[in-house]
Parts: C-alpha cells; sequence; structure tokens
C-alpha cells in the first residue's frame, strides 16, 4: 500500500498533481484553504494509489512525499 | 519505504515561485542531481538576475549571486581557481539570452568545465513580463501587445543551435518539464551535465522549456499545454550537441 504525506502549508493550489495523477484521484480541497489562502492538494482515495510519484514529480514546491 | 522526498541538496524551505511556475520542479531535479552524483560538499552555484535570484536561498551549497548576466565569467573564475569543485550557474533567458549573450558564447567557445541550466520561458517574468529574444514570434506580452511582431523586434534567439556551431562545448541539450514524462528526460539531461564536468569533459548546457503562467496569463495548466503547442514547435526538444558520443561513434 501506498502512502502520501503533504507538507500542506506550502501547497499552492496550482494542480498539477491533480492533472498528473494517473489514476486521477488527487483534487484541491474544496472546502479547505491553508495559511497562504490555498485550496491545499489531498488524496480523494488512498486505497487507490499506487505510489507511481507522478503527482510528487510535477510538484514546482516539492510538498509531497511518497512511501510504498 | 520512502520512494520519493525532497533532495538534500534543497534547503526545506518554501519557494516565493508563483503557483505552478516550474523554475521549481528545475530547481528538485538540480538538487536531484547534485545528491545523486555526491557533491553536494563540492557543488558551488552561481545565481542570475531574474525570478530565480534567489536560488542562493534555495540550494544547500554555497551560491554566489552574479550581475546580470554574468553567471558564466563568474562560474569561469570560480571553477578556474579551485577546480576541484563543480560549478554551475542557473539562468533565465533574459539573463543568459539577452543581456548575458556574450558570457554565454564566450564560455562556451573556451569550452570552459562548467554546467549551465537555461530556464527559457520565452519572457521576462521577474520584471513583469516584458518581451524577451526568446518570445515567439507573435507573442503577446506587456512590451508587445499587439505580439512580437518580427519585422519590428526580429526574431528570437535559439541558444542551443547557435551554440552547437561552435567547436567548444561539449554538451547541449532541450528538455522541457510539462509532464512527468518530460521531466524524467529533463532529470536525466541535468545529471548528464554534472556527470560531464565531474569527467572534465566541459562545457555542459541544458535548456529548459519553460512555464512562467502568471505573465503569459495563463493557468499553470494552460501554461504546460502552452509549452506543447508553441514552444515545442519553434524550439525543437533533444540532443543539439555531445561531442563525447561523436567521438565515440566516430571510432
Ligand atoms: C543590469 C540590469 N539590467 C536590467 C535589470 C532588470 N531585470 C531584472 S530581472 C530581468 C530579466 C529577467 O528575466 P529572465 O532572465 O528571463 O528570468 P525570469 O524572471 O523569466 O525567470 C531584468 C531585465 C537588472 N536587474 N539589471
Ligand atoms: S513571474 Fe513567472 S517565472 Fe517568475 S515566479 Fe512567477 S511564474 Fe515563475
Ligand atoms: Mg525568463
Amino acid at each position: 500500500m501506498a502512502k502520501l504525506t503533504f507538507k500542506e502549508e506550502n501547497c499552492k493550489g496550482c494542480g498539477l498533481c491533480v492533472d498528473a495523477c494517473p489514476k486521477g484521484i488527487l483534487q484541491l480541497s474544496p472546502d479547505r484553504i491553508n495559511k497562504k489562502g490555498h485550496h491545499p492538494a489531498e488524496l480523494k482515495n488512498e486505497a487507490a494509489c499506487v505510489g507511481c510519484a507522478s503527482c510528487a514529480m510535477m510538484c514546482p514546491d516539492c510538498i509531497i512525499k511518497v512511501e510504498r | 519505504m520512502v520512494v520519493f522526498d525532497k533532495p538534500h541538496s534543497l534547503i526545506d524551505v518554501p519557494l516565493h515561485y508563483c503557483p505552478g511556475c516550474t523554475h521549481g520542479i528545475v530547481h528538485r531535479l538540480v538538487a536531484e542531481a547534485i545528491d545523486e552524483l555526491g557533491i553536494e560538499g563540492k557543488a558551488i552555484g552561481i545565481a542570475p538576475v531574474g525570478c530565480s535570484v534567489m536560488a542562493y536561498d534555495y540550494f544547500n551549497c554555497d551560491m554566489i549571486e552574479a550581475a546580470h548576466g554574468r553567471a558564466p565569467a563568474v562560474a569561469t573564475g570560480v571553477k578556474r581557481a579551485n577546480p576541484e569543485n563543480i560549478v554551475f550557474t542557473y539562468q533565465g533567458d533574459g539573463d543568459l539570452a539577452s543581456i548575458g549573450t556574450a558570457e554565454t558564447v564566450h564560455a562556451a567557445a573556451r569550452n570552459e568545465n562548467i554546467t549551465i541550466i537555461f530556464i527559457n520561458n520565452a519572457i521576462y517574468g521577474m520584471t513583469g513580463g516584458q518581451m524577451a529574444p526568446t518570445s515567439l514570434p507573435g507573442q503577446v506580452t506587456q512590451t508587445s501587445p499587439y505580439g512580437r511582431d518580427t519585422s519590428l523586434c526580429g526574431w528570437p534567439v535559439k541558444i542551443c543551435e547557435m551554440l552547437s556551431q561552435l567547436d567548444g562545448p561539449e554538451y547541449l541539450e532541450r528538455v522541457t518539464v510539462n509532464n512527468v514524462a518530460n521531466v524524467r528526460k529533463a532529470k536525466k539531461a541535468i545529471k548528464k551535465a554534472f556527470q560531464n564536468q565531474v569527467e572534465g569533459k566541459g562545457f555542459s548546457l541544458i535548456e529548459v522549456l519553460s512555464a512562467c503562467p502568471t505573465n503569459w496569463g495563463m493557468t499553470p495548466r494552460e501554461a504546460l499545454k502552452w509549452i506543447d503547442d508553441n514552444m515545442i514547435p519553434y524550439y525543437p526538444l533533444g540532443v543539439y550537441k555531445d561531442r563525447s558520443a561523436a567521438k565515440e561513434a566516430a571510432e
């Protein structure tokens, strides 16, 4: 099973991770904002994540840690 | 098991770049290359003038800030005085291909044993989106509101093509970071550009087609697509020069 950890305070809500995920299971939180005022990225379906790290590779702010 | 995390050579602080700016991706790739080659303690970076001026706050190695466009000249001095160090510059297109064109060309012609990471986002990002020498024909910018008029402003400078005409440089490659596959290729190219210096092969420059969503007036997603639709056709990706590979093939 894969585990993603987001350094949420550094997320700028650019959405590049959302587009990069081959499983389509990331989203920008519709109801939360971080201290910077951005809707942070989050995983919709933890069980479906395969830990490919595509999201992390496209994140310009390097906020995603991937464990498998 | 951790399969992906921030590289050690990238300091753990928030980056000041705009949302979706690909400067951040390229910073990470440079830091990964430094980590993987085990050269963190030997690396010295030269920061430019431009949005990436603050690169000196982000890389976990000694950094020097150069005057606008002069990073290759500063890198030359540092490398010649400290040949055991691994010296790289990180420069935008307004820095490297405009005010610093002379320094770029002559460092390449001399085959200085340095590594250059060149961020071509076809615009002056930091100063608010003015036309760069690399802006595309017809590209709308703050100073070309009706699109770049080549009869008035001339044609874009193609750095890899131009430098490939010189006998000096060892390695020239153009990459981009607009999707996962391209990020992997860019990573390989950047690592090779550092490895070449470790092996004493000489001047290596990697041009990265990069997005500036803010000054292009696009969402980050649209900006990555704009690279595919507009930049890559004008600035084809690929290896423009690899002297060692050419020499091996000839033998
Ligand atoms: C000698 C000098 N001339 C002009 C400037 C103004 N200036 C600051 S950044 C910049 C261009 C930045 O563009 P680029 O190198 O493409 O970097 P980007 O911000 O797009 O990453 C200019 C012209 C300056 N700081 N110093
Ligand atoms: S202005 Fe452009 S190049 Fe500069 S940080 Fe913002 S998106 Fe990046
Ligand atoms: Mg630029």
